[in-house]
């Protein structure tokens, strides 16, 4: 009973984070999405730990929360995955805008330079 | 300068080499008087080059910020260079440029205009989830607005001087944001909304997505868009 209480409580305070974090548009829709659809599966589980023992069952897992466990981790690498996938990719655009940014600079020189050198030979 | 209003037609465009000079010389003829940008938003076409040739002022982003982040971009310029009327216009020609002038007299009213698509006009015909995607965003926005919309992601749409210092600041570029969460956003913050019927023409060029799952897709992100727009500051 004591468990489920620490499981239970843990997932909605997770719930309140998140739904807080995106009414403050502190979170693009496509994160905040992706960790509510974590918390529907996670708040079931934190207050009846025991639904996925038949699962587990079936797939020669001892117990459900073994399955979890493991489900969990494979998760947690995916996203670790899919968060190097976004930094590389933050990573071309910043380049791409520097590159943009020297090149408006030596045009802006360029033609800073030839009209000081107008204006010099005009006087 | 339509009806006495410093005019700026924003045209977000992605690779439209096909039909954007042909919409350019369209709303110049038209509206002689209006200045047009075209925002280009990382093509890999020619678009900005033509879109240049024909006329127009060109921003081209140096990649893709989808929509919303052209039209901020847009709305930026039309704050830094003091216009009175910001009208987004779509770079497949299918907004007729003699709407505008509508558009912008009822601007005297209100803020925010929004050319919609008559209904049962042309041949323009929804069915299944997109349809009832529609039906749902119309109907929830109709009441956030107190004002009828039945065409709530139109990219028709005409901003005054308030509405365009809003946008400048903020803008959503997430997909469905640009048309549905700016329509939450401006009605929450007490700015009037208002629709006026307008005829939508075939695309001049490219062909619009069909496929049941895809309208299925697109049903299940406008229910958590809108969702998440309501439930938002």
């Amino acid at each position: 009973m004591k468990l489920t209480l620490v499981t239970g409580l843990t997932g909605l305070l997770l719930l309140g984070t998140i739904v807080e974090l995106l009414r403050r548009r502190q979170l693009r829709e496509k994160y905040g999405m992706l960790w509510l659809a974590v918390l529907v599966v996670v708040i079931p589980l934190s207050l009846f730990p025991r639904l996925l023992d038949s699962v587990a069952g079936l797939l020669g897992v001892a117990s459900g929360v073994s399955l979890v466990l493991f489900l969990g981790i494979v998760f947690l690498l995916l996203v670790c995955v899919h968060l190097s996938w976004e930094v590389s990719a933050l990573e071309e655009e910043t380049r791409t805008l520097a590159e943009d940014f020297a090149l408006l600079r030596a045009q802006i020189d360029a033609d800073r330079a030839a009209r000081d050198e107008l204006v010099s030979s005009d006087g | 300068m339509v009806n006495g209003k410093r005019t700026l037609i924003i045209i977000p465009a992605l690779n439209e080499s096909g039909s954007i000079a042909d919409v350019v010389g369209e709303v110049r003829g038209e509206l002689p008087g209006v200045d047009v940008l075209v925002v280009d938003d990382g093509s890999t076409d020619h678009t900005a080059a033509v879109a240049l040739a024909a006329g127009a002022r060109v921003a081209k982003l140096p990649y893709n910020l989808g929509v919303g982040g052209a039209m901020r971009l847009g709305y930026r310029y039309a704050r830094d260079n003091d216009y009175d009327v910001a009208i987004q216009i779509d770079a497949d020609g299918q907004h007729d440029p003699r709407y505008v002038p509508k558009l912008v007299d009822l601007l005297d009213d209100n803020d925010l205009v929004i050319g919609a698509r008559f209904a049962g006009e042309g041949d323009y015909n929804v069915r299944g989830p997109r349809r009832w995607a529609m039906v749902m965003l119309s109907g929830v926005l109709s009441r956030v607005a107190h004002t009828k919309l039945t065409d709530t992601t139109s990219g028709f749409r005409a901003a005054n001087r308030r509405v365009i210092e809003m946008f400048a600041g903020w803008y959503p570029a997430e997909y469905l944001g640009d048309t549905v969460e700016t329509l939450v956003h401006t009605a929450r913050r007490g700015y009037r909304i208002k629709q006026v019927p307008v005829a939508m023409r075939k695309r001049m060029a490219g062909t619009p997505s069909h496929s049941p799952a895809r309208a299925m897709i697109y049903l299940g992100r406008a229910f958590a868009v809108l969702t998440l727009a309501l439930i938002r500051r």
